[in-house]
């Protein structure tokens, strides 16, 4: 009896498989979205690569140049020297000034949200910052244009200066010449980030189990014990991740920095002082530009940087998620 | 043998205790100095307005185990969290009546609840090692509380470890293994070392071994035995044998209609389980309940 079973179920499982069976349409349609998606990214990191490499290729510039400070790209003007620095160091100098301000605001908001706020406050903060994100850079930058930079100027224009008696002036940083500046780009980005790590670290917070919360806070320690020595490390990746995410986005804003840091191809010396970041100088001058000549063959190289810095922050978090999968 | 006098006293408001009225398991199961260590007076525990707990008084005798009975809902473990104040994490949660360790009311707004808590040291149903390696969830509690000194710190931990039954098991990898690698029932063992390294008068324990198999389990049991010679112990379990293996006083707990726990009764555990006086009681460990 029991084999006479078992020899129908084998029977009726060697039946072949139905057309529908074989073809198995939906497998192949989100595995054809999957392989035009690496081709989308394959072709675009190819062409920039190639467009970005052309100035040394095609123009000749040698590749030392691109790491010197003096950027003259018009050959009308003299001779030229496609010297990026200014650039890379001006971009990498308002990131960090951004993320130095934000990232101690936005975990303090997070863990505030996740961890001391009632549940009313948590219900109003939470959709402003998603408005925060939404508000398009455009009207950051105007923000910071019509009232930052006048305010920087009216109110920081004398030289700061720190004077000790014998020693004389120890610490000497000038005043706002016009208000666009390296410190204003630094304060629209940190405003513009502050929702992106505020959010991410927020749900780092909320992701860590209630059982470890209530387990240190029954062995007797106070609140704050609790979030220094428990919360805050098992967050740290995502925190990490959080800061990281931030830092793409201030690097690649284009727009609102343009607007207020005053676009000087200098290297940046002081936060007072107006500079320029790779993003800004390619907006600004994108329209001046013939397409093959240098001067936009630069501008191309300019675009692979931020695409070699994007590329190796992307690469940051994925190290950083790693560790914490094996923690 | 408690380390209080290192550390400032409490400000604890004094409140008179009501000599014990009847210690019903006195008679059967003899305790050598049997002062009362917890003892709650109509006690009513409730969310909002749902009343979870109403009017509970017990005594719980020093260095005895008491094990509360009952179905789901029957408002158990939220009693047991009274005793240490685990319920003030809960919105909207409101603890009415008194609750008085050594005869001090902890339910008192004055009372310091970090201090409370090293005092009553709870281990919860699911084992909740923190991510660091064994060595520092044992030193997490006194560390917190600023001891520093590295010798002090390693003997704490080794004599932790010794009386949870953990330390043959671990002591070779204590620094380098995560307390997340153990195995649940050693994980379990481990959150009961790190309560017993702050050095507490009594353990509260929620269905501590509702997740592991038997075998840690009869561990977990036998640990609870041994360690009933210096802890006054408060267990909240599903598992009537459990109960009556461990044991030396129960209380069954039920639910009213409204939904609202309560307690039936309390004795001996010999006693519940044998001659129960409550109908209820007799229904629920019989095997008859709902």
């Amino acid at each position: 009896m029991v084999q006479l079973t078992t020899a129908n179920r084998l029977a009726s499982l060697r039946t072949a498989p139905g057309l529908r069976e074989r073809l198995d349409l939906p497998r192949r349609v989100v595995f054809l979205a999957a392989v035009s998606m690496i081709g989308i990214v394959t072709l675009l990191l190819g062409f920039i690569a190639w467009q970005g490499i052309q100035l040394f290729v095609k123009d000749g510039v040698p590749v030392g140049q691109v790491f010197s400070a003096t950027w003259q790209p018009d050959a009308t003007s003299g001779p030229t020297n496609y010297g990026l620095l200014p650039f890379i160091l001006g971009t990498i100098a308002v990131t960090a000034l951004a993320l130095l301000i934000s990232t101690p605001l936005s975990v303090g908001l997070a863990l505030f949200l996740s961890e001391v706020a009632p549940r009313w406050a948590r219900a109003i903060v939470q959709p402003a910052l998603e408005i925060f994100v939404g508000i398009p850079s455009v009207v950051w930058g105007w923000l910071g244009l019509t009232i930052l930079v006048p305010f920087l100027h009216d109110t920081f224009r004398h030289d700061f200066v720190i004077s000790l008696p014998v020693l004389g002036d120890v610490f000497r940083v000038p005043g706002f010449l016009t208000g666009f500046s390296w410190l204003a780009g630094a304060l629209v980005l940190s405003i513009m980030i502050l929702p992106t790590i505020t959010s991410v670290s927020f749900d780092a917070f909320r992701a860590i189990p209630q059982e470890l919360r209530t387990g240190s806070l029954a062995l007797g320690t106070t609140r704050w014990q609790t979030i220094r020595h428990i919360l805050i490390p098992a967050a740290l990746p995502g925190v990490l991740t959080a800061i990281v995410l931030g830092m793409t986005r201030a690097a690649g804003e284009a727009l609102a920095v343009q607007m207020v840091i005053g676009s000087q191809p200098v290297l940046p010396r002081a936060v007072t002082q107006p500079i320029e970041t790779l993003t800004a100088a390619i907006t600004l001058d994108m329209g001046n530009t013939v397409f093959g000549e240098p001067w936009q063959d630069a501008l191309w190289t300019m675009s692979l940087v931020l695409l070699i810095i994007s590329v190796a922050s992307v690469v940051l978090v994925r190290l950083i998620n790693k560790r914490r999968m094996a923690l | 043998m408690h380390a209080t006098a290192t550390y400032p006293e409490p400000v604890l408001r004094r409140v008179k205790v009501p000599a014990p009225i009847a210690l019903l398991g006195a008679a059967e199961a003899p305790l050598d100095e049997s002062t009362t260590k917890i003892a709650t007076e109509h006690v009513s525990i409730r969310y909002g307005r749902f009343v979870a707990v109403r009017d509970v008084s017990l005594q719980i005798r020093e260095r005895s185990i008491m094990a509360l009975i009952g179905p789901s809902g029957s408002g158990k473990s939220t009693f047991l969290r009274c005793f240490n104040r685990m319920n003030d994490l809960i919105p909207g949660a409101k603890v009415e009546g008194q609750v008085c360790l050594d005869g001090e009311n902890v339910t008192d707004p004055d009372v310091s609840v970090v201090e409370l808590r090293r005092r009553v040291g709870m281990v919860f149903q699911r084992p909740n090692p923190f991510p660091m390696s064994i060595y520092e969830n044992v030193a997490y509690g006194p560390r917190r509380r600023g001891m520093n000194g590295r010798r002090q710190l390693d003997e704490l931990v080794e004599t932790s470890l010794k009386r949870a039954a953990l330390w043959d098991e671990v002591k070779d990898d204590l620094r380098r293994k995560s307390g997340l690698a153990l195995s649940g029932g050693q994980q379990q063992r481990l959150c009961i070392a790190r309560v017993l390294a702050t050095e507490p008068e009594v353990i509260l324990m929620d269905e501590p071994a509702s997740a592991l198999d038997p075998v840690s389990t009869l561990r977990i049991e036998e640990l609870m035995r041994e360690l009933r010679k210096a802890y006054t112990i408060v267990i909240v379990t599903h598992n009537m044998q459990q109960a009556a293996r461990v044991s030396d006083v129960t209380a069954f707990f039920t639910m009213a209609e409204d939904r609202a726990g309560y307690l039936v009764e309390v004795g001996p555990t010999g006693r519940i389980f044998t001659r129960p006086t409550e109908r209820l009681t007799e229904d629920y460990i019989s095997g008859r309940f709902g």
